[in-house]
């Protein structure tokens, strides 16, 4: 089983250079040790003091919010498309 | 792509660094949200009651404490709008004291976001972007693809598919690129976040959202200027991303900092639409994490289900000893009516949402009759009259003669007359 991860450029300093990469994770919990494993310095970016996901990191799976599949709790399927992003932009009225 | 400028820059909210001023609205350590902070210092003597008088009717007179890059001559005056005290909504609604900001009548596009765009612009062609864009649920639309055809600028501009048909109209009109986009506001904003990484596009609420949040600003000046340099006990603002209610606080705090305001405590109000308040649901919940929601409101221009200033914007309403409402959509129609009903004011489903929540905070008893309150209508009902379809019979046409008329009027109270009787037998 396999996923696809997609980074905005803001992290690429620290994936050398890639914007997307290949995981085996079954869960966020274990995508977020995948990439403390494979990217350190990215795992030190995206979570706080406490350990957890900074809460301005938005995760989607397939164009989802991953809160609204259960967040932690969803498994991720084969060929899932997981993309991380900043939640900058919002107000607009 | 960045300028250099000692009045104001770019800083984190969060851990503080500074960035002066570049395309850029997250913090590349913490991913915070950035803001612009200004040398206020400097501008002590220069931002007085008296320089901002005799300035232009409209918010280039608070271009001191707006980041507009050197040498930007803005031509459009915008804002400046009413602030007219409302007495005939006062008296349904039982308050003795309240006040309305009616950005419905902003100039050029007829919203409050005429105001952000023109920061924002302004600083797109500082930066040298010849394309810029946003996502929008409308009013920016329209006002991003108006002020982009008088700078001379082309525009691309998201919206959720299914907009309501006068914002499109509104924003093709200018000749703007308008791409519908086959999901909610979300789904937009999120596609836009992707865009303004890959194309180097100004995104006026992506990647020069710190500059266009300013320009909500100009609101909480123009409410203490026109009430005679003083601040209000209340505020009630409309919320979708959160942003303008804090931008009005700032505002009073830049105020009273520089001593053109006595100091004194204002509380805020947000209200959202029940189809879509993510961010009234945090605060009566007493927390600042915001849960998305999926949205499903007529209130469309609010219908931001994972506002980014949410966070923020809930802990700054609990910590000014404030509260946040929402309303189902029966009673946003209802307030949109009231509104023009008793003030002459049209305004939009936005302004329906901050009506009926304003009535329903002195309903509850959370502000009080005589207290100083200012509601603030930030979009115009002629964008949204769909929502108003069915509320009114279209009457039969009636022949040019005295006497038809005479009749008519009699048939129309006719109508009226034995309903009344059977009420009140009731």
């Amino acid at each position: 089983m396999s996923i696809k991860v997609s980074l905005p450029t803001a992290f690429t300093r620290h994936t050398d250079g890639r914007k997307q990469f290949d995981s085996a994770a079954e869960n966020l919990p274990g995508l977020l040790a995948d990439i403390d494993q494979t990217f350190p310095a990215l795992g030190t970016q995206i979570k706080g003091e406490d350990g957890k996901l900074r809460r301005f990191i938005n995760i989607y799976v397939n164009d989802e919010d991953i809160r609204f599949l259960g967040g932690e709790t969803y498994a991720f399927q084969d060929g899932d498309e997981v993309m991380l992003i900043p939640s900058i932009a919002g107000g607009t009225d | 792509m960045n300028y250099s400028c000692t009045r104001y820059e770019l800083k984190c909210n969060e851990c503080g660094k500074r960035f002066g001023n570049q395309p850029l609205s997250a913090c590349p350590d913490c991913l915070a949200p950035l803001e612009v902070v200004y040398d206020l210092e400097a501008v002590r003597g220069v931002f007085t009651r008296e320089a901002i008088a005799a300035g232009p009717a409209n918010i280039w007179r608070y271009a001191a404490l707006l980041p507009i890059p050197e040498g930007f001559q803005p031509d459009l005056p915008v804002g400046f709008t009413p602030l007219v005290k409302a007495t005939n909504l006062g008296k349904r609604i039982g308050a003795t004291n309240l006040y309305v900001k009616n950005d419905a009548v902003c100039f050029p596009t007829l919203s409050f976001k005429d105001r952000v765009v023109s920061i924002a612009l302004a600083n797109a062609r500082r930066f040298g972007f010849e394309t810029v864009g946003a996502s929008s649920t409308g009013n920016l639309a329209n006002s991003v693809a108006a002020q982009a055809a008088r700078l001379g600028l082309k525009a691309c501009i998201l919206v959720p598919a299914d907009l309501e048909p006068a914002k499109i109209l509104n924003t093709q009109v200018y000749g703007a690129r308008l791409v519908r986009i086959d999901g909610n506001y979300d789904h937009v904003n999120r596609l836009c976040t992707l865009i303004a990484d890959e194309y180097n596009w100004g995104f006026v609420n992506v990647n020069l959202r710190p500059y266009y949040a300013e320009g909500s600003k100009t609101v909480g000046y123009e409410i203490a200027e026109q009430l005679g340099w003083r601040l209000p006990d209340n505020v009630v603002v409309p919320m979708a991303g959160g942003s303008l209610i804090r931008k009005i606080r700032k505002a009073f705090q830049e105020l009273v900092y520089l001593g053109l305001v006595e100091d004194k405590p204002v509380r805020f109000f947000g209200a959202q639409a029940t189809g879509c308040s993510p961010i009234s649901t945090a605060v009566k919940q007493g927390t600042d994490d915001i849960e998305p929601q999926r949205p499903n409101t007529i209130a469309r221009s609010l219908a931001i289900g994972n506002p980014a200033d949410g966070p923020a914007a809930a802990k700054m309403i609990r910590d000014s000893g404030g509260w946040a409402e929402d309303v189902s959509d029966i009673e946003i129609v209802s307030g949109m009516q009231e509104l023009a009903e008793t003030e002459g004011i049209f305004t939009e489903t936005a302004g329906g949402v901050t009506t009926a929540v304003t009535a329903r905070l002195y309903a509850h008893g959370r502000i009080s009759p005589d207290e100083l309150t200012v509601t603030c209508i930030t979009g115009n009902g002629l964008k949204t009259t769909d929502a108003l379809a069915g509320q009114y019979r279209e009457e039969r046409a009636v022949r040019p003669r005295l006497a038809d008329f005479d009749v008519y009027l009699r048939e129309l109270d006719g109508i009226a007359e034995p309903e009344l009787a059977a009420a009140g037998e009731n």
